[in-house]
């Protein structure tokens, strides 16, 4: 009987199993190497995972680099996030037909099967209860949310190495996966005894692992999956910086920094978009040139938009300045107020995958280091 | 709008240009009965023989301006069109012909044509808007056609075309592409580039070419900045800029700037 906080063992090998048994019941998401990067999309089997593969992430810079072992999980984070499927980029809402009866209300399609992700990295899962918070836990659900999140099955993975850009220690948000999953995998020796541990987290978890090859770790599979993790805390490419950042934002909305950074910024959104815990959305009416139909959609948007601000009379925040200052304000401070947590889980993205570079971290820090005189 | 009961006609002019945009309209094949029941395409040359006098509901505009005789017609075009809608960069900028606006256009007629003597033409191509109002300016090169249609609709609807004027990025994104200038090194126009296409390029593993011209809060300066550490020299800056939109500020001081 495997039961919820057990731990086992498991070969490179039973991955495949878990997979397929997944694949009965889940549209099964998780790694794979597209566009020379690791991209979330439908995996069919163990050989679609990126074996052997890592990335090398700075400012602005990915790079997917070939590893000298076979880890099947020997990256970081990639371009999108789990954000990609429970919070689509692009929504439809609804259709509507008018006809000689009045008018009628087509939903839009629900999700055929459930999601099941594999691979969610510690700052990842923190995100997706993040977005739980903003999307389900206010005072209007978001059905469509909802709908993709219900029943997701969760296997995560908690970090062996860190990247450039993660600074997950210093949000407090990894890199070992807490809670909040089905299974838990850390894994193990990749250049010589390779093998995973389970951590199950959940009674369905625990029945897709007594279906697998397997055996319970013994103290030394325990004290290696800890070292792996200690590893990667100690590989942090970044920090934020060990103040009140809130308070810190708060006092200084007129900071000389706010142009500087103005000065780089291409406003371009991308930040936002890669985000895992940004959840800003438009709705834009669809394209009907009959006159009996209409519809909705809803597309991500982003507070670096002129769009985004526009109220009667124009944009309100018109300069790059004041983009940037509310991207990173409400991310860092009144998310606090707003949602009781950090909008950020320092997962980095926002720093690689900007095209110029620009760096939260380091932001804040200068913003700090100037009250410190 | 229309009075009930009446289709709004529909006029598609051509200025200086490739014919391109408004084929993007013939190209709309699934919609092209939807376009015919809405509107009553009274001047389409491109698709249609017939001729109807105006006035016209809407004036689709394609092309840019080069010569005496266009800059004459397009005033009389405006008139008699209630609303006049330019579309793609000929027409909103001056296409690629503007590049004669930084060179002598003498030198290009005595390459290209055997009689130079025969040609009349402005020393500029310009856009539409620098000649007469314009309602509404649809980027791209060429349109794209989804958007013309949403430009269509939204004229027959008399509400606003969704067509945001924030960067490809946004849109790269929403595809879910990778971004080729951070994974790949590739240069890319898209963050300083109206956003339309739906970023075809960066999904072909290609740097946006910036055919649909300035975003709307383009910063030139931060981009150039990382593309010449990405390792793009001055001369490939200024070429980058100088193309279908090189007569749309800021491309134009770019390319200008760095010695195009
Ligand atoms: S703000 Fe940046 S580092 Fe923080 S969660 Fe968002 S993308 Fe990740
Ligand atoms: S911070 Fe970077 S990614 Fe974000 S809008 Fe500015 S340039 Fe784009
Ligand atoms: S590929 Fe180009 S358009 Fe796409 S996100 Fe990167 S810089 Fe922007």
């Amino acid at each position: 009987m495997v039961t919820s906080g057990d731990a086992y063992v498991i070969l490179p090998a039973a991955l495949d199993g878990l997979i397929q048994a997944l694949r009965a019941d889940y549209r099964v998401l998780g790694p794979t190497v597209q566009a020379s990067a690791i991209v979330y999309d439908e995996l069919t089997g163990l050989a679609d995972l990126p074996r052997g593969w890592t990335d090398e992430q700075a400012g602005g810079h990915y790079r997917l680099r070939r590893r000298d072992d076979g880890a099947l999980f020997g990256y970081v984070v990639g371009p999108q996030s789990w954000k990609q499927f429970l919070h689509q980029p692009v929504q439809p809402l609804w259709r509507a037909r008018q006809s000689e009866d009045g008018v009628t209300f087509e939903p839009p399609p629900t999700p055929a099967r459930p999601l099941a992700f594999i691979g969610v990295r510690a700052c990842e899962r923190r995100a997706i209860a993040i977005q739980d918070r903003v999307l389900l836990e206010g005072s209007f659900a978001d059905a469509h949310y909802a709908a993709r999140r219900a029943e997701a099955f969760i296997v995560a993975v908690n970090c062996g190495q860190a990247g450039g850009t993660c600074f997950c220690v210093s949000m407090g948000t990894g890199p070992k996966v807490e809670d909040g999953f089905d299974l838990a995998l850390t894994e193990l020796d990749p250049a010589g005894e390779h093998r995973l541990l389970v951590e199950v987290g959940s009674e369905r978890g625990g029945r897709l692992m007594a279906g697998l090859p397997q055996r319970p770790a013994t103290a030394a599979d325990r004290d290696a999956a800890e070292a792996a993790v200690a590893r990667a805390a100690s590989q942090m490419g970044r920090a934020m910086p060990a103040v009140d950042v809130p308070a810190v934002l708060a006092r200084n909305l007129e900071h000389p920094r706010w142009a500087e950074v103005a000065e780089r910024c291409l406003t371009c959104g991308n930040c936002t978009m890669v985000c895992p815990t940004c959840f800003c959305t438009t709705v834009e009416e669809d394209l009907d040139l009959a006159p009996d139909q209409a519809g909705r959609t809803r597309k991500w948007a982003s507070c670096f938009t002129l769009d985004f601000s526009y109220i009667h009379g124009g944009s309100v925040r018109q300069s790059g300045r004041s983009r940037y200052r509310q991207w990173l304000t409400h991310k860092l401070a009144t998310w606090h107020d707003q949602f009781g947590s950090s909008g950020c889980v320092g997962c980095g993205r926002c720093i690689a995958w900007c095209p110029v570079g620009i760096d939260l971290t380091e932001e804040v820090q200068a913003i700090a280091a100037s009250e410190q005189g | 709008m229309a009075e009930t009961g009446t289709r709004p006609k529909l006029a598609v002019w051509k200025f200086a240009s490739c014919d391109g945009c408004q084929l993007s309209l013939l190209d709309c094949e699934d919609e092209l009965l939807a376009v015919a029941g809405a509107v009553e395409i009274a001047y389409f040359l491109e698709a249609t023989r017939a001729e109807v006098a105006g006035p016209y509901d809407l004036s689709l505009v394609e092309g840019s301006i080069t010569t005496a005789h266009d800059a004459a017609r397009i005033k009389a075009i405006r008139q008699a069109s209630k609303r006049l809608i330019t579309i793609g960069a000929c027409a909103t900028a001056g296409g690629i012909q503007a590049l004669r606006n930084f060179a002598d256009v003498r030198d290009f007629i005595s390459i290209v044509y055997a009689r130079p003597d025969y040609i009349e033409t402005l020393a500029t191509s310009t856009a539409i808007a620098e000649h007469v109002k314009v309602d509404f300016e649809l980027r791209g090169c060429p349109v794209n056609k989804h958007q013309l249609l949403e430009v269509l609709a939204a004229f027959l609807r008399g509400r606003q075309p969704a067509t945001p004027g924030h960067s490809v990025c946004v849109e790269c994104k929403q595809r879910g592409n990778v971004c080729v200038m951070v994974a790949h090194g590739t240069p890319c126009l898209g963050p300083v580039t109206h956003a339309g296409c739906g970023a075809i390029c960066p999904a072909y593993d290609r740097g946006c070419y910036g055919c649909f011209g300035p975003m709307e809060s383009p910063n030139m300066a931060a981009l150039n900045h990382w593309l010449a550490r990405l390792g793009v020299d001055q001369p490939t800056i200024a070429r980058l800029y100088g193309t279908f939109n090189v007569n749309a500020e800021p491309f134009r001081a770019e390319s200008q700037r760095h010695g195009g």
